[in-house]
């Protein structure tokens, strides 16, 4: 009988990964961004009408994950920026490894800034390291104003939430007022914005956010 | 449902610490989760069970230990512990915390036997 003292992190493996990568980005000056949320908060639309708005003013490329289809792709793909899908067959958050395998068809691009959209899953994308310089949360207003007190390891980790379709308030019971007090009650630091991608209702601070962080 | 991958990664690290002998088997591996970690241990076990037929770990327990979710408060300097999820201090409210425990998710001991029997 015999025990042995193993004392090490179970994911220890996908964050010895997320270091290389992030090591990759910041030699590239890379601004990098993980993008999560639940399904159809509006991740895709986002990153169209930032792509819309911003594309003359520096370079983006999408990493786009999806867990059946390449569906996201194609929509980005209209825009003539390098994207990469990848397709987790089934698995409900990206993992390092899958994001160093896609960044290897970018690796040649001129990029200030890329973005990695996630799986739409408030819970699982939570613990798994991708490498990116930030975290961003988007919870739309149909979802109601209560998703940071049932999602708290997402809203702890992100740096940025995106409050999006705000041109549905009149039709849905979401108190803007609510919502981002429940947010900063679990992370006081979170730079919060208030969106409609499809009425364009407050993409410039977003946009100008983002330029405040890119590292060229 | 990342159980399945944290389920694998414990399978992966546990396998390299298997020891040469043939008489001797891993009984027990002991992990840690917070309550910060999104695991749900049922889930958890119930992958774990799945991987482990036909693997050299065929027979072992998987040991849950959960880790409650601790906080100082940088504002009024008191320690307190929590089941539910809150970032607030539970005595003066403030926001202002550093959380010292509940986010763990790590293999902490592997407990092996000998069968002389074998
Ligand atoms: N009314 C309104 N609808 C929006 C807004 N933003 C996105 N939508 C709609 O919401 C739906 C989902 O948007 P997507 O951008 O595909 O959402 P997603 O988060 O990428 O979805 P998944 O990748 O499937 O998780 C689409 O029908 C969008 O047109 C908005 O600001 N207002
Ligand atoms: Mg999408
Ligand atoms: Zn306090």
């Amino acid at each position: 009988m015999s025990v042995i003292t193993v004392e090490r992190k179970i994911l220890e493996k996908n964050d010895a990964i997320a270091n290389e990568i992030r090591h990759s980005f910041q030699e590239k000056n890379i601004f990098s961004i993980n993008l999560v949320s639940s399904p159809g908060s509006g991740k895709t639309s986002l990153v169209e009408q930032t792509i819309n708005l911003a594309k003359d003013k520096f370079n983006i490329a999408v990493i786009e994950g999806d867990v059946q289809t390449s569906l996201d792709a194609e929509r980005i793909g209209v825009f003539n920026i390098p994207v990469v899908q990848i397709i987790t067959n089934g698995s409900c958050h990206l993992e390092a490894n899958l994001v160093k395998d896609a960044y290897k068809q970018l690796e040649e691009k001129e990029i200030d800034l890329l973005v990695i959209e996630n799986v739409g899953n408030l819970v699982c994308p939570a613990g798994y390291d991708l490498g990116e310089d930030l975290k961003v949360v988007i919870v739309s207003t149909t979802e109601g104003d209560d998703k940071p007190l049932k999602y708290p390891a997402m809203f702890r980790n992100a740096s940025a939430l995106v409050i999006n379709k705000i041109d549905l308030l009149p039709y849905v019971k979401c108190s803007l007022e609510t919502l981002r007090k429940n947010a900063l009650s679990i992370n006081p630091n979170l730079k919060i914005f208030e969106i409609s991608c499809t009425k364009d209702t407050g993409l410039n601070e977003w946009i100008e956010w983002l330029q405040s962080h890119l590292k060229k | 449902m990342h159980e399945l991958s944290v389920a694998e990664e414990i399978v992966n690290i546990s396998r390299q610490y298997l020891p040469k002998e043939n008489n001797v088997h891993v009984k027990s591996i002991t992990i840690k989760i917070g309550r910060l970690s999104n695991i749900l241990p049922d889930s958890l076990l119930f992958c774990y069970e799945s991987l482990i037929d036909n693997t050299p770990l065929n027979g072992s327990k998987l040991i849950i230990e959960e880790i409650p979710i601790r906080i100082n408060c940088m504002k009024c300097g008191k320690n307190s512990e929590t089941d539910h999820i809150s970032f607030l201090c539970p005595n003066c409210n403030s926001s202002e915390i550093k959380i010292e425990s509940g986010t763990e998710l790590l293999i902490s001991e592997i407990e092996l036997f000998e069968n002389n029997l074998e």
